[in-house]
């Protein structure tokens, strides 16, 4: 913590750009079938990142819901995704693209796509990218916290004031700049755990 | 779909945490659907938003509640809101009761948020999982619906801001305020009735205070609160009924208008 940016969390520049999280790591070479799994995992990886929140312009893998894939040797894969807000109607959708996707892959018998609440969505699960690509969109994305002080998306301002905490999605809140008059959304990500 | 009741040996147990999470899902879907009646009527367009998303958050809740019950029983999350009588209802009556005006939606959804935050921390230190994690998760989404609340009930009946904006309140708003609040606390209360299930869970070490630790802590969080804008905390007897089923013919309206689609084709896939 700086005086600086006292809501500076740390995790995230740890984090490469666009990268899934360190789950995979050579557990793969163990399994007895282990090429084809692997191979699998990749093809599982791929499709993930090609699923888009269908709110948002970002990839459910820039947003950080995905928690963990396995893939068996028999073609099974189970897929768990932490949500940012649990009664998101595109939670429906997204769990929907996921499995058809995954369904698509050759050699992949069954599907299982669950969400996970034993880890909370938090900020630190987005990606750079996924945060440049809203920030591009136009939405104020905070770095950890929702109670740092908001950015105007236009101008750079800091002489905002808030609309709503609701906004036109769950995960949005209003605001408008004082500085450019420019009305802007912010993300709201659910209150810190 | 992991079974929460399940894995609970003990069937008097078992049958009290469902209770209790009956209790939790029937509130939710009561006050959520409450709220979804302000869609297209709030006082302005903000307001709207806010409730309209209050009530998708609290449906959204109530239905991750019934999904934890249902997986070990037939009908699934469909016959558990939309195919019980009434008696077998779990909410308090407070959150049945219709909106009236603005004021009193405001006034109960402060006072049903400082309870339900309360109860949502409880629950996610039942030490029984997956419960306990989807608690905390609905905890954290739940505590901008009391900002909201607090906000409101502020600018209703609060001291006038140094800036205002000319939507400060009057008197009357006040008045009315404080009208809402004696009508709708002695129901308030009633988010304390404890049944039988309360000694089970208690015993069991799943739940980890009495109603009456729990009526406390809520008192000292919405006191303050009230306070501040002027109110007067009512002096009243609860009105009881809810947890043990018993409900008031506003509830049997509401449930007949909210399965009306579903009743017409109980069948149906959407």
């Amino acid at each position: 913590m700086t005086a600086a940016r006292p809501w500076a969390c740390g995790a995230e520049p740890e984090r490469p750009d666009g990268a899934a999280r360190p789950w995979a790591c050579g557990a793969e070479r163990e399994r007895p079938d282990g090429v084809a799994a692997a191979s699998l995992e990749r093809a599982a990886w791929d499709v993930l990142r090609s699923v888009e929140d269908p709110e948002l312009p970002i990839a459910i893998t820039d947003l950080g819901l995905v928690r963990d894939v396995h893939v068996d040797a028999g073609g099974r894969v189970s897929v768990r995704l932490v949500p940012t807000w649990t009664a998101c109607p595109a939670l429906v959708v997204i769990r929907g693209r996921v499995r058809e996707g995954l369904l698509a892959i050759p050699g992949v018998r069954d599907v299982s796509v669950e969400y996970t609440y034993d880890e909370p969505w938090t900020l630190e699960r987005m990606t750079s990218r996924g945060r440049e690509q809203l920030a591009a969109h136009g939405l104020d994305v905070p770095a950890c916290r929702f109670a740092e002080p908001p950015v105007c998306p236009y101008c750079g301002s800091h002489d905002v004031a808030m609309d709503s905490l609701f906004g036109p999605t769950l995960c949005r809140s209003t605001y408008v700049c004082r500085q450019c008059r420019n009305p802007f959304e912010r993300f709201k990500p659910p209150a810190e755990p | 779909m992991s079974a929460a009741l399940a894995t609970i040996a003990d069937p008097a147990v078992r049958a009290a945490f469902r209770e209790w999470l009956l209790r939790v899902a029937d509130d939710e879907l009561m006050i959520g659907h409450r709220h979804s009646e302000w869609t297209g009527v709030g006082p302005d367009i903000e307001s709207d938003v806010a409730m309209s998303s209050i009530a998708q958050e609290e449906l959204g809740h109530a239905r991750l509640i019934y999904e934890q019950i249902a997986a070990d029983e037939p009908g699934g999350v469909d016959r558990l809101a939309f195919d019980r009588p009434p008696a077998e209802f779990r909410n308090a009556v407070l959150l049945e009761q219709p909106n009236q005006g603005w004021e009193f939606s405001i006034v109960r959804l402060a006072l049903y948020e400082a309870f339900e935050g309360h109860r949502l921390a409880l629950l996610a230190r039942c030490g029984h999982e997956p419960v306990a994690s989807l608690a905390a998760t609905l905890g954290r989404e739940e505590r901008y619906h009391g900002l909201f609340a607090g906000t409101w009930l502020e600018r209703l009946a609060g001291p006038p801001a140094p800036q205002s904006r000319g939507q400060t309140q009057s008197g009357d708003a006040r008045a009315r305020v404080q009208a809402a609040l004696e009508a709708a606390w002695p129901y308030a209360l009633g988010f304390f009735e404890t049944t039988e299930a309360d000694g089970t869970l208690l015993r069991a070490g799943l739940l980890g205070e009495s109603a009456e630790r729990q009526r406390e802590a809520w008192e000292a969080s919405v006191r303050p609160l009230l306070e501040r804008c002027g109110l007067n905390v009512p002096a009243a007897e609860p009105s009881l009924g809810g947890r043990r089923g018993v409900h008031t013919p506003d509830l049997t309206q509401m449930h007949t208008e909210m399965t009306e689609v579903w009743r017409s084709d109980p069948e149906a896939r959407w």
